[in-house]
């Protein structure tokens, strides 16, 4: 168990204990008063170099990666993978080999491949890797914006600030998590934040889309979905994800949307207060319906605003307390 | 212990040990009293002083010499307050401090801000708030109170308002809160 992500690459949240998680919620507390100001930014990492690879397209993670990083004042170099030499065959390790003779104090790397960004943590160990999604294994920015959503919101039930209450509001609290938890990296990096802070977490999909290994994480599955509906105080949906054959697994988009889609219908079984969460991008009719997007209860919006204040953590923590940066 | 509370008990680093008490609760407020009546005294406009506590160690002395300027000006004197944690200079060099809360909720163009702060050391936190605080407009004038000047400044930085002129050599510490001022040691953990 690693407890503090100070000086360390990102790559997932599995190994990651509570109190360092609890530290990058903290922190991304102050990044939130930051991206408030009139000037929304601050020189934690001026000087250092931020470089950006995403191998995978995205619209929500390298927009909110590379304004976190501008706005800690960090140089940002950005690979546009498609218009580069990748194209031309150029392997992930030499792709990196070049970058890193640029000189780089930090990668973003997104890569269709699980444990891409520990095989570039290998071949870089002076540079700190933040994972921003690799394959079907973790995407732990997005499990750390999805915690820190719902203690933003729980915590202004209680009418206190974010930096008053703490993991607590955790305890207890009933997750579930519905959809293609087979191919998300997202579900199990929520699985991973959730359980670390002490929510009690329940799965929910077709039995084609579970993943094989399902028996060893620490959830519960069901099989009752409007059952389950009634227990959460909080609804993780995910997308259907067909760039990765999600297609094969149900026998039709529509079948889908009948037995696991939270429609309109099946949103009136939820709790008055309970939250609606999707990490997006989301196929709206399919996993979810379009007015319960719409609805009070979703939290979509809040998820991505936080991913600014988010990551300006994780980078912060990451890369302004290793190595020799410049001083003034 | 509160969220808060043990937040700021992480940053506090390598336990203290106290050797003596060099000021107590009174001792404290009559030194803050005496520096409310000399910031009066500077800026005869009241209402265009702005009290901003460093966190987390000025956090509560500005509050108090907030309360006390109310008193001594019968105006309501209330303190934002500033975390420097993102500005410093030596966030390669040291295992970097917990941020906290920033509250500053006026646009400080034309105030007189008095910066506050319980120690004055290096000078390096106060470069730091200089800068913080140029994101929050362009003050007419800044100036330094701090509880305790220890000397040792790295910087060509000199207080305008002191509790207490205290010498002190390299490896001693200094706590100093509005409970009272102690001397002692740290020991690495």
């Amino acid at each position: 168990m690693i407890d503090t992500i100070r000086g360390r690459s990102l790559l997932s949240l599995d190994d990651l204990s509570k109190e360092a998680i609890v530290e990058v919620l903290d922190t991304a507390e102050s990044f939130v008063e930051v991206n408030r100001r009139s000037i929304k930014k601050v020189p934690a990492l001026k000087g250092r170099v931020v470089a950006s690879l995403f191998f995978e397209e995205s619209t929500r993670t390298r927009l909110s990666f590379e304004t976190a990083a501008k706005r800690l004042s960090a140089d940002v170099l950005s690979l546009a993978v498609a218009s580069s030499s990748v194209k031309k065959g150029e392997s992930l390790r030499d792709t990196i080999a070049t970058i890193d003779a640029l000189g780089i104090d930090a990668v973003v790397l997104r890569h269709r491949s699980s444990g891409a960004a520990l095989q570039v943590s290998r071949y870089v160990p002076h540079v700190r890797v933040i994972n921003g999604g690799d394959g079907q294994h973790q995407h732990p920015t997005q499990g750390l914006l999805d915690a820190f959503t719902i203690r933003q919101v729980l915590s202004e039930r209680h009418a206190t600030t974010g930096l008053e209450s703490g993991a607590e509001l955790f305890a207890g609290l009933k997750v579930l998590i519905v959809g293609d938890i087979r191919h998300s990296r997202v579900a199990r990096s929520d699985v991973a934040a959730y359980a670390a802070l002490g929510a009690v977490v329940r799965l929910c999909a077709p039995g084609t889309l579970l993943p094989e290994d399902v028996a060893t994480w620490p959830v519960t599955v069901v099989r009752d979905f409007d059952e389950a509906l009634g227990w959460a105080d909080v609804i993780g949906l995910l997308r259907l994800q067909s760039e990765r054959g999600s297609g094969a697994f149900v026998a039709s988009l529509d079948e889908f949307t009948f037995t696991h889609g939270l429609t309109v219908e099946r949103a009136r079984l939820l709790k008055p207060k309970a939250l609606i969460m999707h990490p997006g991008p989301m196929n709206r009719g399919v996993e979810i319906d379009s007015r319960v997007v719409d609805s009070s209860q979703a939290i979509v919006e809040r998820q991505v605003t936080n991913g600014v204040p988010i990551r300006m953590a994780a980078l912060y923590l990451s890369v302004a307390g290793s190595g020799e940066g410049t001083s003034l | 212990m509160s969220h808060e509370d043990e937040r700021q008990a992480r940053t506090r680093g390598p336990a203290f040990t106290a050797k003596s008490q060099l000021m107590s609760a009174d001792d404290v407020r009559r030194a803050l009293t005496r520096m409310a009546h000399e910031i009066v005294e500077r800026n005869h406009d009241v209402n265009s002083i702005s009290i901003v506590g460093l966190q987390t160690g000025g956090k509560d002395i500005a509050s108090m010499l907030a309360s006390l300027l109310s008193d001594v000006t019968a105006h309501v004197v209330t303190a934002g307050m500033l975390d420097v944690s993102f500005y410093r200079d030596d966030l390669s060099r040291n295992p970097i401090p917990t941020s906290s809360a920033t509250h500053i909720d006026h646009d400080l163009t034309d105030r007189t801000v008095v910066l506050v702060d319980d120690v004055l050391y290096t000078g390096r936190t106060i470069r730091a708030a200089l800068n913080a605080l140029s994101d929050w407009g362009r003050p007419r004038a800044v100036q330094l109170a701090v509880l305790i000047d220890r000397g040792h400044r790295e910087l060509p930085i000199r207080p305008d308002y002191v509790g207490k002129n205290l010498p002190t050599s390299l490896d001693e510490a200094i706590v100093a809160t509005t409970e009272g001022v102690w001397i002692g040691t740290r020991e690495p953990s």
